[in-house]
């Protein structure tokens, strides 16, 4: 598959004298993350299939800060994001599209105060758009019959109010969408915000992920569609956790548009 | 003589408001202790704000049960305290009934208070029985043990007195009316008292009657005045903040953090390569005091978060869906606000003991209060800010503090330790090398 991937570098654009319509903001996870990668390859692939104008930083790209915020560091933040805005002033970005919630909700509402605005979306706005438009055609036959429920991610739902998008999306496949219990506004965190991801969680009972899991179970779902690469994490491990890994995947909407 | 009974009025309405009016103006100076920032922007839509979730409920009835009880003794207390207007009036100038002339008016008016005096008190019993018997998860955390619960309960049986002795004074008023007694005007409707305390003092003597209606008249107007002035010591200050606090709430999206000014200023410095290190600072532009940052006290934090944490009414609701305290973790949004109201009030009573200046008192919120524990345990998810009925943000405090911890005291867990400097020093949270970040095309 790799291999029919085109994913072009901003900087060989720049040099060619294009400006790509779009820059994919592929973050930290979707680089290095082996699950998270599978996320960026899938997407990547959507974009070709629609013949999107599109590139990445490449190697100039570096972690936008956002953990560091989360997690109180605001300095490593702040230098962060000028060393990017840097970057993506100098190629004259104007639309960014991202498979990671975090990502894009730091880019869109925490760059601007520090002299980077951009118009940033959410890879399932962006999908959703394609579809709209016309220029991505979902066959949808794969999932025809299947349960499929979608964890809201916090960075994307409550962070940003959008809870449209990726339903929408999923809605383009053939399959049956079922809400769980705590859903939309009430839906609840996979653990991993905050910077928990990369740390051991404090005293308790029980691990948010399980907890969440159990919530996706209860809709007895084919698949669990995530919008955010660590949420991905959390409920793929929930899943093993469940040893449910056989009856039930964990799939990004990307992953699902992408083998639709 | 015969305007001792105006005198006495006077003095416990005078008595009664400026004690409240002390209170408030003590609330005001302690929101003031916090730090300035700037929410004169977009008036219209903090007003409408305002009018639909303060005024119109709308966050309440997200829970239908809870939501449509509150609904009922919030209309309850608001209509029925048009006739705490009367009851002044009638206090201050030896009248009685003076609205009565409006006739029939006055008979919906006193008519539609009893009515609404019975829900009240139909919601009142559900909502003793939620705290008391049914024993709701979210009213038995471990913060609401001793006089949170106390403060809770206090509330409910207040209002069940006021209803009762409203409903007692037009009883014992009816039926003096019915028995011709001189002043006791015919007016009003009483479909309620009329059969629900009318039968206890049937056998009573016009004289004893008066009595009771006096006795019931007296205690009512005591008993809103008490009520008015416990509000400075309860939960219950969200009666009347509600609506600045929505006023005043971040309009901007949830996921927004604010970015620290006096880090962008220090980054820029250090990313302006023209800048000289070595240069003697410009006096003119040098700050008094060395920036803070982060929070590690009450007086760290904006006015708004204080006035967040006098809002509070302690319901839970943030408490009930923040994923970290539903696995059994430390963290509690609602105790963070409590905490933050309790180390307030501490700071205002040392300033007031102290001449109008804080004295160092070795205390401060973090630590003393909330601990790193409760701090890193928050998942940022805005569970707690989106379901707030009065839009609180909890998180903001949270931040605030993680913020110190790990600006000013190099205090973050040890991974996050590790997840920072790698971070720094090549770009990602983890030990990849930055030159690597393309190689996810080709595997």
């Amino acid at each position: 598959m790799s291999d029919e991937l085109k994913v072009p570098i901003m900087a060989d654009c720049f040099a060619a004298n294009k400006k790509p319509e779009i820059l994919f903001w592929v973050g930290s996870a979707g680089s290095f993350d082996d699950r998270a990668k599978k996320i960026s390859r899938a997407f990547v692939k959507i974009l070709n299939k629609a013949n999107v104008d599109f590139a990445v930083l490449g190697t100039e790209e570096s972690c936008t800060g956002d953990i560091a915020k989360r997690a109180g560091n605001e300095f490593l933040f702040q230098m962060q994001a000028v060393t990017n805005i840097e970057v993506l002033n100098a190629y004259e970005v104007k639309r960014i599209v991202t498979c990671d919630p975090h990502s894009f909700n730091c880019l869109k509402n925490e760059y601007p105060g520090l002299g980077g605005n951009y118009e940033v979306l959410h890879h399932t706005q962006f999908i959703d758009e394609l579809i709209q438009s016309g220029r991505l055609k979902v066959e949808g036959n794969t999932y025809k019959g299947k349960r499929i429920t979608f964890h809201d991610p916090c960075y994307l739902g409550r962070a940003n109010s959008e809870y449209d998008a990726p339903r929408k999306v999923l809605s383009s496949t053939k399959a049956t969408i079922v809400e769980m219990k705590r859903s939309k506004q009430t839906a609840l965190c996979c653990g991993a915000g905050g910077a928990q991801m990369f740390k051991e969680p404090e005293k308790g009972n029980m691990d948010i992920n399980i907890l969440r899991t159990d919530d996706a179970l209860e809709t007895q779902p084919n698949i669990i569609a995530t919008g955010c690469p660590y949420c991905n994490t959390m409920l793929t491990d929930g899943i093993k956790n469940k040893e449910k890994e056989a009856d039930v995947s964990v799939l990004d909407i990307a992953e699902l548009i992408a083998n639709s | 003589m015969q305007f001792i009974p105006n005198i006495l009025f006077f003095i416990l309405l005078a008595g009664g408001i400026g004690y409240f009016t002390i209170n408030v103006r003590k609330l005001i100076r302690n929101i003031n202790l916090g730090l300035a920032i700037d929410r004169s922007d977009q008036k219209n839509l903090r007003f409408k704000n305002m009018a639909k979730i303060a005024l119109g409920q709308t966050k309440m009835v997200r829970r239908p049960i809870a939501g449509l009880l509150h609904i009922i003794v919030y209309v309850g207390f608001l209509i029925i305290n048009i006739e705490v207007l009367e009851i002044i009036i009638d206090g201050l100038f030896g009248t009685h009934r003076i609205f009565a002339p409006l006739g029939k008016v006055y008979d919906i008016l006193i008519g539609s208070f009893e009515v609404l005096a019975l829900l009240v008190l139909i919601a009142i019993i559900a909502f003793w029985a939620r705290r008391n018997v049914i024993k709701l998860k979210r009213f038995l955390s471990p913060e609401m043990k001793g006089w949170p619960k106390s403060d809770g309960n206090n509330i409910l049986y207040f209002e069940v007195v006021l209803m009762l002795l409203f409903l007692t004074m037009n009883a014992a008023d009816y039926k003096l009316q019915l028995l011709g007694a001189p002043h006791y005007v015919e007016a009003g409707a009483f479909p309620v008292s009329s059969w629900l305390i009318m039968p206890l003092i049937d056998n009573l003597s016009q004289s004893a009657l008066i009595i009771v209606e006096r006795t019931a008249w007296w205690l009512h107007i005591a008993g809103i005045l008490i009520f008015l002035n416990y509000l400075y010591f309860s939960k219950h200050l969200h009666i009347l903040l509600a609506f600045p606090n929505t006023y005043f709430a971040k309009l901007t999206p949830n996921g927004q953090f604010n970015n620290l000014e006096a880090v962008t200023n220090e980054v820029k410095l250090m990313m302006d390569p023209d800048a000289d290190p070595f240069a003697t600072p410009d006096p003119s532009t040098e700050t008094e005091e060395v920036a803070k940052f982060g929070a590690s006290d009450v007086m760290d934090l904006n006015w708004v978060q204080l006035m967040n944490a006098y809002t509070c009414t302690e319901c839970g609701r943030c408490t009930s869906e923040c994923p970290a305290n539903l696995t059994g973790k430390k963290l509690s949004p609602r105790k963070i606000m409590m905490d933050t109201r309790d180390r307030l009030e501490e700071v205002g009573k040392n300033i007031d003991a102290n001449k109008g200046e804080f004295k160092d008192d070795g205390k401060q919120l973090l630590g003393d209060y909330i601990t790193k524990e409760e701090l890193w345990a928050c998942t940022t998810c805005n569970a707690c800010v989106e379901t707030c009925p009065v839009s609180i943000d909890p998180l903001s405090i949270i931040n605030e503090m993680r913020r110190y911890l790990v600006m000013e005291e190099s205090a973050a867990p040890t991974e996050l330790n590790n997840m920072m400097s790698n971070i720094e020093n090549n770009g990602a949270p983890w030990p990849y090398n930055q030159m690597d970040r393309l190689n996810w095309v080709n595997e």
